[in-house]
């Protein structure tokens, strides 16, 4: 039996609600909200918080991790070096796993998920994508941020059995952006909507077949199409017991991350048995059907979609339009950060890309970053690697810098103790000033600190941990 | 294992300081030539007469060729010292213990530091290549981290607090105020220190150190010379240095309320100088009050409060001018300014002047008239956690 053994799916914490766009700028927006990309994450960013979500979800002891790790975005942070090799430090995998980058389009993240179904091997699939679009357009209206994980393999620990699927591939243009821009563009929405529905109807059929399955024996269907209309139109044909929440109103259409994003939220609301057909629109159309076996009791992760979406907070617009790189705010009168150095960068990996301190094997002192030399100062070289990415902390003291230079000023930074040993004075994620408080919970997360010529400085930020 | 100081062996025999202030019409040469003749005229030598010079400035220039080239030296041994904001004072630290090594009999100490040619807000560090992942936080913000923990440790709620902070600058601002080499020389009300804009944490700009260009320099020789030189030459008690480990932003029982490095360094530095209760027998203290909250904890560090008492000795008026232990009778940081370089031989000569009787009578202490002795330098440099400390004693009599 090979299908998914866990999965993990990341919201950004940031919702624009779509009538301030309208409000602001004359046109655009609409109803409901969508998911906003803070300041220092991006694609690679929340892939490493959605893959680490999946991660926790398998047992170590009967999963040795994934023998590959395949990464689909339309919105890679670099090009011509691969984007999943800094995901694949952060989750600190052996340098025998491979990581490759599979894209830059939602049909070739699909591509991603569908290969790791149908081939042999432990996969981790991560899908991720931040929608873009100039000012009042539907993109940035209707678009949305996020993420999603599968570990897929064999076994007993599948949740989600892999029944079958088809694919139907179409040369045309409906949606088309050159390497650089934030814009896409769009041929005609009808045109795409009559070559979807089309495409995707030939596709179910075939994966129907291929799968021995009836329409009416699919429990729940999940569409992800480039736009809500498009998606609604194709599902109302397929016949299926359900249709899930397409998260447009919510979320968003985010792109690559939105097929792993729909499988995802269709796992969280699926009982034991039931049959979930998965439909992707993008250049054509592609086909998964799963059945849950009796494991997705409880397999549900620990964060689950519907969790991250009772836990958002609003970003007013002209915030987002900065962080869009759409208007620029004036900085701080302070020195922009130097580049990172490559060199010294490689030599601390573990701790930059992984979060890993040194614990000393005699007094169990943690030292962030890593020290060769005991507190003491009287042993060299007896240290083990402690890695703190999953530790929680407490807040010891606390400030908020309105003078240093970030890309979205104020800083708001404290010194964390983290449970079991370990402390790091350390800038503070999607808080607000007036949330951080002695005594305040803290996790670790993964994110892009800056960029300078165009080198993402990746490293991780602590983030308040809220109710 | 051993610090045993030179006290009483080396001497101070000329001093020389630019006023502080953001001096767009010269540049780090201008300010080390000013500073460098009041000090040769104060000591009454000649360029020749000086055997070796030690030039602390912390990212104003590297090398000692800038000193030599400016003073146009001839063929004299030039150090450039730098060790963070304590850069000026480790120049003289590094002086006198070459006079007192025999090496030489007659020294200059120059520190100097052109700020205000950046463009930049505030003190900014020259960029070292690394990894990425070290903090980029200001100095205002890591010590405004102070404020929270210090109130939380010892009870005193926010109102008292920003009181406390208040005072200091109010104090400092009210000493620059009298000094005519200082940046900033108009008292600020607490009201105005209050509503000024919030730079950090609690921290507003009266709460932050001035930043200014300028140059000190001191002369040095041994103390057996010293009345070649001058009448009332000022005796070297004790110099201590130490440089943190940076311990503090490893360790969780760290609390933010004292400076350990500091503490260390005051209990060396009494040591050498002989002192037994820092509270009574020190007249006067020049210390790095780089923020209102520093200064507030020096206090205790330095001895001269009992843990968790600083607050309500400063609100009692123990260290303003007419106090006890008035403590920065120039301005401080404060007021003064802070060009790096020159900061730890501007605190030294505000002690030279103070106990040689020579400061305007509208910000003489009092507390040399009334016994005491001594005058304390402090200077830091770095964060809370993380920081390099100096102390010197300093006093107008031999033991």
């Amino acid at each position: 039996m090979r299908g998914i053994i866990s999965w993990g799916a990341y919201l950004p914490y940031r919702r624009l609600d779509r009538s301030q766009i309208s409000a602001f700028i004359g046109q655009g927006g609409g109803r409901g909200t969508r998911t906003v990309a803070s300041f220092d994450e991006d694609t690679t960013t929340m892939g490493v918080e959605a893959a680490r979500l999946a991660l926790r979800g398998i047992d170590p002891s009967t999963h040795s991790g994934p023998d590959a790790l395949m990464f689909g975005t339309a919105l890679p942070a670099y090009a011509d070096r691969t984007n999943a090799t800094a995901i694949h430090a952060a989750l600190r995998l052996p340098a025998s796993v491979p990581a490759f980058d599979m894209g830059s389009s939602v049909g070739s993240a699909t591509g991603a998920l569908r290969m790791g179904l149908s081939t042999i091997g432990d996969r981790l699939i991560v899908l991720s994508d931040m929608r873009t679009g100039l000012a009042g357009s539907a993109d940035e209206s209707a678009g949305g941020d996020g993420a999603a994980a599968f570990v897929i393999g064999e076994g007993d620990a599948v949740v989600a059995e892999y029944l079958g699927g088809a694919n139907i591939t179409e040369e045309f243009l409906d949606r088309w952006r050159s390497p650089g821009e934030i814009r896409s563009k769009v041929w005609d929405d009808k045109f795409s909507e009559i070559t979807y529905v089309k495409a995707g109807r030939r596709a179910y059929a075939d994966a129907l077949a291929a799968a021995g399955l009836e329409a009416g024996q699919v429990d729940l269907l999940a569409v992800a199409a480039p736009t809500a209309r498009i998606g609604s139109a194709l599902a109302g044909k397929l016949g299926a017991v359900k249709v899930v929440d397409d998260l447009t109103a919510t979320v968003g259409a985010t792109g690559a991350a939105q097929p792993g994003l729909l499988l995802a939220n269709a796992l969280e609301q699926a009982e034991p048995g039931q049959t979930i057909g998965l439909v992707v629109c993008a250049d054509g159309a592609e086909v998964m059907f799963l059945r849950t076996t009796d494991a997705i009791a409880g397999a549900a992760p620990a964060r689950s979609i519907a969790d991250q979406l009772a836990g958002g907070a609003p970003l007013a617009y002209g915030r987002f339009l900065s962080w869009r790189g759409m208007i620029d705010v004036e900085p701080p009168r302070r020195p922009e950060p130097a580049r990172p150095s490559g060199t010294a960068s490689a030599r601390s990996g573990d701790w930059k890309f992984g979060f890993v301190g040194s614990r000393d094997t005699t007094d169990g002192m943690v030292f962030m970053p890593p020290s060769r030399v005991s507190f003491d100062g009287s042993r060299t070289d007896e240290m083990e690697a402690s890695p703190m990415a999953d530790v929680v902390g407490t807040i010891a003291t606390f400030t908020v810098d309105r003078l240093a230079y970030s890309p979205s000023p104020p800083i708001v930074f404290a010194v964390v103790d983290f449970d079991g040993g370990g402390r790091l004075p350390i800038e503070l994620t999607d808080t607000d000033a007036d949330e951080v408080a002695i005594g305040g919970r803290v996790e670790m997360t993964f994110r892009r600190l800056f960029t300078a010529d165009g080198i993402h400085n990746y490293f991780w930020k602590g983030k308040l941990i809220r109710g | 294992m051993a610090s045993h100081g030179i006290r009483d062996r080396v001497a101070i025999v000329g001093m020389g300081c630019t006023p502080f202030i953001e001096n767009w019409g010269k540049g780090l040469d201008d300010l080390m030539i000013d500073a460098a003749n009041d000090a040769y005229a104060s000591a009454g030598v000649s360029k020749d007469d000086i055997d070796a010079y030690w030039f602390g400035t912390a990212q104003s220039a590297m090398s000692g060729i800038p000193l030599a080239r400016a003073l146009q030296l001839q063929n004299k041994p030039v150090t450039r010292v730098e060790n963070y904001c304590a850069t000026g004072s480790e120049a003289l630290r590094q002086a006198a213990y070459a006079v007192a090594s025999g090496a030489y009999d007659l020294v200059m100490v120059v520190g100097a530091e052109k700020v205000k040619d950046t463009g930049y807000q505030g003190l900014n560090a020259f960029p070292i290549a690394n990894d990425g992942t070290a903090r980029t936080l200001t100095a205002a913000a890591m010590f405004s981290m102070i404020v929270p923990a210090y109130g939380h440790k010892y009870g005193v709620d926010d109102d008292t607090m920003r009181s406390v902070l208040t005072h200091i600058a109010a104090k400092n601002h009210y000493n620059g105020a009298r000094n005519s080499r200082a940046q900033f020389r108009k008292e600020i009300s607490a009201e105005q220190i209050e509503k000024a804009p919030k730079m950090a944490g609690t921290l507003g700009v009266f709460d932050c150190a001035g930043v200014a260009d300028g140059s000190a320099a001191a002369i040095v020789c041994r103390a057996e010379d010293a009345h070649k030189y001058t009448d009332s030459p000022i005796y070297v008690k004790a110099l201590s240095f130490v440089a943190g480990n940076g311990s503090g932003l490893i360790d969780p029982s760290y609390d933010y309320t004292t400076f350990p490095e500091i503490a260390a360094c005051a209990v060396d530095a009494y040591a050498q100088a002989g002192v037994t209760d820092a509270r009574s027998q020190v007249a006067m203290a020049e210390v790095h009050d780089c923020f209102t909250p520093t200064e507030l904890v020096l206090m205790e560090d330095l001895q001269f409060s009992e843990r968790g008492t600083a607050w309500q000795d400063v609100l009692d008026g123990l260290f303003d001018l007419d106090g006890a232990l008035p403590v920065n009778p120039d301005g401080g940081l404060k007021s003064f300014g802070h060009p790096v370089g020159a900061s730890g031989l501007r605190m030294m000569f505000e002690a030279f002047l103070q106990l040689r009787g020579e400061a305007p009578e509208e910000r003489t202490i009092s507390s040399l008239a009334a016994g005491r002795k001594l005058a304390l330098t402090h200077n830091l440099g770095g964060y809370p956690g993380e920081m390099v400390s100096f102390i010197s004693l300093l006093g107008a009599e031999l033991d």
